[in-house]
């Protein structure tokens, strides 16, 4: 493989508020390179979207990028001056986020932003800039793209204006695009729509993709690899196979068991018992040990990140082996059993 | 296996008692015209009142102890079919019968005790309860003023109540502030069991929580239907969450029903194309690195709902008869219903 477009090295990004250190990010790495998805996956509060905003360099007080290096085609971001992201930021990496109404302005027409966005970055005439503009709307597959750039966002539906939004974000052919949860609040058919555009996109531009999202299954069907994240930490990466079919770190399994699926119909669910800690204070030690079947004395102690088989990277003192199949019958005694009253 | 998947088996929707009897409701949304409308329509202006036809004409019977789902996309009326069952909205036309009751006489809930055999829950955790009360009185309102409980033994039911949806009864002087989206959820299931309701419709009952968080609930539903013997309308837009809970499902597309079938024959075997299309775009944890192949276009705007099958202008084996007459909700084998053309012999 070659140098990874995007490789975060040990990121710790804290909120510093009144009340202690928030540390939403604490000690992330991964990489991903040119023309691959990453699925980044977790509930919230686990430092999902907060590791893609800090990718961008969008952490406003009293937020700050505490610790790590983040290496975007070798070089790192962390230190660079605003004047210096900002050229990055929608030309190199573009991001798309969760309500497509919040990113488009609600009194420019589709064509001011369009354009405005290509000027930004590129040298080019007004007339090219709306000829690009044109392509990239019929890219993401939208009828009569002339008609609908003289339209204003409140004339389009919720999935033609995420498409819109994907399309502004392909604009530039960035080299990264960070999705955070983009089909989350669309319709079945227009999320396998989007999905659809996203996939061949990537695809035909070799442009890597991060899609941060709280859905196993979408992320299932995208991604090449995927990061479990809890509590701020990565607990478990690896190729996508690899992960689904034989999780290690319990948190994987409780969530892949909790996702209803075809084989265990109408059978309860697994189910992580409490829930997720505050990120407040946390105490040292593996943050998942208070609902962890498996969690021991050593977990006390910060876990390390450890190889397993397959590629995968686990944070966990005592990890499961072997596939989903035999870990979800043996190692979850609880798994069957009616929800004990607090 | 589990008791829930035995009564799965073993009940097959035929041989139920109908609990719950739809026929024909409609809910038709009217936008009047306003002193302005009116005068430009004198003067010959092309203005008219705008009707949106949430519900049209939906036919369904729910058995006792019968789980059915109910999907479809936004705007497709399951929600205000939802609230029609549960006496909030009452329907333009067409009758629903509890019990072999009506539900609705003359715009209003027919009688109290329908009106609280019926529960709903509601998808928002954060908005469905008042942020003012503390959760005894949210729990303890209903069951006091129907004269369920007084008010010297409320506290052991509000306690009682929480015990059985998995909340701890010392938190009973807590605000809703106080409690997670998880938690909030079962201080909403919470209130609807707490007048010993016979039918649950849940709209959108976990959409709003984590994932892990959703399976817990989706346990306590399939608990609470072990204890209680309730019924449930099971509102969802998830189709694996629905597979996973529901003996039976009915799928609607814009107003109308397109197809009623039993859980396992739906999602083996789709009988109308919107189901069919449907499915295939279920993202699924097994499926890795699909080919997503939507199916084209956008639900239409219910304003303006197209001609004949209203699905017809998305449909990969759309004729001109599906342009121009709406097919009929036909039995096509036991227990299914679908509303294609294709199924006629032609």
């Amino acid at each position: 493989m070659t140098a990874p477009t995007l490789e975060v090295r040990n990121l710790r990004t804290h909120f510093f508020t009144r009340d202690g250190v928030v540390k939403a990010v604490d000690g992330v790495s991964f990489s991903v390179g040119a023309g691959e998805v990453l699925g980044l996956v977790g509930e919230s509060g686990s430092g999902k979207s907060i590791t893609g905003f800090s990718i961008l360099g969008l952490i406003d007080q009293p937020g700050r990028i505490a610790a790590g290096e983040i290496l975007f085609q070798g070089r790192d971001l962390v230190p660079l001056a605003e004047s210096e992201r900002r050229k990055l930021r929608g030309s190199k990496i573009a991001m798309i986020f969760q309500d497509p109404m919040m990113t488009l302005n609600p009194v420019l027409r589709i064509d001011t932003q369009m354009t405005e966005a290509v000027l930004a970055h590129r040298d080019v005439s007004k007339a090219r800039a709306l000829e690009i503009a044109r392509e990239a709307l019929v890219k993401v597959g939208i009828a009569s793209p002339d008609e609908r750039l003289m339209s204003y966002p409140h004339q389009f539906s919720g999935g033609m204006r995420q498409r819109v939004a994907i399309a502004i974000a392909f604009l530039n052919e960035p080299e990264l695009i960070i999705a955070d949860e983009p089909t989350t609040a669309l319709d079945v058919t227009i999320q396998g729509q989007i999905l659809h555009e996203a996939q061949t996109l990537c695809r035909e531009t070799g442009t890597a993709m991060i899609w941060i999202t709280h859905d196993l299954a979408v992320v299932a069907g995208l991604a090449d690899h995927i990061c479990v994240m809890y509590a701020g930490r990565v607990v478990e990466q690896g190729p996508i196979d690899a992960v689904l079919d034989r999780p290690a770190h319990p948190y994987t399994v409780g969530l892949i068991g909790s996702v209803p699926s075809r084989n265990r119909r109408g059978g309860r669910l697994f189910q992580i018992p409490g829930m997720t800690p505050s990120l407040l204070n946390i105490d040292p030690g593996c943050a998942f040990r208070n609902r962890c079947p498996r969690a021991s004395a050593a977990c006390l102690q910060e876990p390390p990140v450890v190889a397993a088989s397959h590629g995968r990277e686990v944070r966990c003192f005592n990890p499961h082996e072997g596939p989903l199949e035999q870990t979800m019958q043996a190692g979850q005694p609880d798994a069957g059993a009616r929800e004990a009253l607090p | 296996m589990s008791a829930a998947s035995l009564s799965r088996d073993a009940a097959a929707p035929a041989a139920r008692r109908p609990i719950l009897e739809a026929v024909g409701v409609t809910k038709r949304f009217v936008k009047r015209l306003d002193l302005a409308g009116k005068i430009a329509q004198r003067l010959g202006s092309s203005i008219h009142e705008e009707v949106v036809h949430a519900v049209d004409g939906v036919d369904l019977t729910v058995g006792a102890g019968e789980v059915v789902g109910l999907v479809g996309e936004s705007g497709c009326g399951k929600s205000t079919f939802g609230r029609m069952v549960a006496g909030i909205l009452p329907p333009t036309e067409g009758t629903l019968a509890f019990d072999g009751k009506p539900v609705w006489r003359d715009g209003q809930v027919a009688s109290r005790e329908t009106a609280l055999a019926i529960q709903m829950i509601f998808q928002d955790p954060f908005a469905s309860l008042d942020p003012r009360m503390r959760v005894e009185e949210i729990i303890g309102e209903a069951p006091l003023v129907h004269g369920m409980t007084t008010r010297g033994e409320r506290a052991d039911y509000v306690a009682d109540a929480m015990l059985r949806v998995g909340l701890d009864p010392d938190f009973r002087r807590r605000y809703p502030h106080q409690f997670s989206g998880g938690q909030r959820q079962r201080i909403g299931i919470a209130r609807a069991l707490a007048v010993k309701p016979r039918f649950l419709v849940c709209d959108e009952a976990i959409a709003a929580l984590d994932v892990s968080i959703q399976a817990q609930v989706i346990n306590l539903f399939m608990d609470l239907r072990e204890d209680l013997d309730l019924t449930y309308l099971f509102i969802s837009h998830d189709l694996s969450v629905v597979e996973h809970i529901a003996d039976r499902v009915v799928i609607m597309y814009l107003g109308r029903v397109v197809e009623i079938a039993a859980t396992e024959a739906i999602f083996d075997d789709p009988n109308h194309p919107y189901t069919q299309a449907l499915l295939s775009e279920v993202p699924r944890i097994e499926l890795r690195k699909r080919v997503y192949q939507p199916v084209k276009g956008e639900i239409p705007s219910p304003l303006d709902p197209p001609s004949g099958c209203h699905f017809h202008p998305r449909c990969p084996h759309a004729t001109e008869r599906c342009r121009s007459e709406r097919p009929a909700l036909r039995e096509i084998a036991s227990g299914r219903w679908s509303a294609c053309h294709l199924n006629d012999p032609s």
